[in-house]
């Protein structure tokens, strides 16, 4: 299975619609994930947020979700919604492969933010076919060395040193 | 699945620890928790029954530190070993880039671990990884107990490619960053590779 290469161009592609749905789905927190949990960007109130931990728990949520949906014979469930006090979490599946969480609150709407999201979700299935068709060309290079192809024994040990 | 992130220069890696339930997982997990400087290190996520046995998974952030100008992210996870949790169990492997094997040593569990080592290879083939290529490592923990099988003969039982193997008696830590190092070096190699 190839890596997830992420580049600049695209990256800032990804922030660009993020940004822009975080304000017009008056939003507190929209980020990205990919399925197997890791974040790819994040806009809104961060600070207080532990982002890395909610990566990984949504990441989670969807791929329990996902079996449930096999389950009973569906192919997977697009969209979930999480409804609390205050905060509620609106995930949806990107392209099948990453997911867009919208965490918002009553200075908002669950149909605003469903709007905002289907608009937002064709921009990024779009970028994500670029990239994936990147790392696909990528993949075939031999004339760019990987700027891991030269990792060394000390490199790593170093990580480990305290 | 290694997520290379060029516009953060961040390298993201996922290492998942497997094995037969009680074996130890979680507990190498919380003492890498415990022994990790709190800067490197997020929340330690146990998603477990009231009896404290894995439901789902444990997830623990680990910043390394940088490689080649890139920051080197490591999210462990572990699968709830109980039998039954198999499908949450296959969902957690979804994107591994490393498998660290927990084999328990007592005599009454080494059923228990073979089952478990070939579920992991039927689950891994699922998701279209084969236990032979992917980084991997074996962990022989409970070392310390009365009735732990010999590490000769555990190897003999459940060496699967040669892979490294470490003895271990997880809740004082021996055995467990030898583990954690073995298993993060077989990754970071197999970037060089590609």
């Amino acid at each position: 299975m190839s890596d997830f290469l992420l580049f600049d161009e695209e990256f800032h592609q990804i922030k660009d619609v993020i940004s822009r749905l975080h304000k017009d789905a008056q939003s507190k927190v929209v980020f990205i994930v990919d399925k197997n949990g890791q974040q790819i960007a994040a806009q809104g109130d961060l600070e207080t947020l532990d982002t890395t931990s909610l990566a990984s728990l949504t990441a989670g949520n969807v791929a329990a979700t996902d079996g449930l949906a096999k389950l009973i014979g569906e192919k997977e469930f697009p969209v979930l919604f999480h409804e609390g006090e205050k905060d509620n979490v609106y995930i949806a599946i990107v392209g099948q492969r990453v997911i867009l969480v919208v965490i918002f609150d009553e200075r908002s709407s669950l149909g605003l933010v469903r709007l905002r999201v289907r608009k937002a979700s064709q921009e990024l299935e779009r970028v994500f076919e670029a990239i994936q068709r990147k790392i696909e060309t990528e993949k075939d290079r031999t004339d760019v060395d990987s700027p891991f192809a030269e990792i060394t024994d000390e490199d790593i040990d170093s990580l480990f040193r305290e | 699945m290694t997520f290379i992130n060029y516009a953060a220069r961040e390298i993201n890696c996922k290492i998942v620890y497997y094995g037969p339930g009680l074996c130890g997982k979680t507990t190498n997990l919380q003492f890498i928790y415990d022994r990790t400087n709190p800067a490197a290190k997020g929340k330690l996520i146990s998603l477990a029954t009231e009896t404290d046995r894995t439901l789902f998974f444990d997830f623990l952030p680990l910043d390394l530190g940088t490689v080649r100008g890139f920051k080197t992210r490591f999210h462990l996870y572990t699968v709830p070993g109980q039998v039954f949790y198999d499908a949450s169990r296959k969902l957690i492997l979804k994107g591994v880039d490393g498998v660290v094997f927990v084999a328990d040593s007592q005599e009454a569990r080494m059923d228990a671990n073979v089952e478990s080592l070939r579920n992991l290879e039927k689950n891994l083939s699922d998701h279209g990884f084969d236990l032979a290529v992917i980084p991997y490592v074996l962990q022989l923990n409970k070392q310390d107990l009365p009735t732990a099988v010999t590490p000769d003969e555990m190897y003999r039982q459940l060496n699967y490619k040669g892979e490294p193997t470490f003895e271990a008696v997880a809740p004082e830590g021996r055995g467990v960053f030898d583990t954690l190092k073995s298993v993060a070096k077989l990754v970071l190699m197999e970037l060089k590779k590609k």
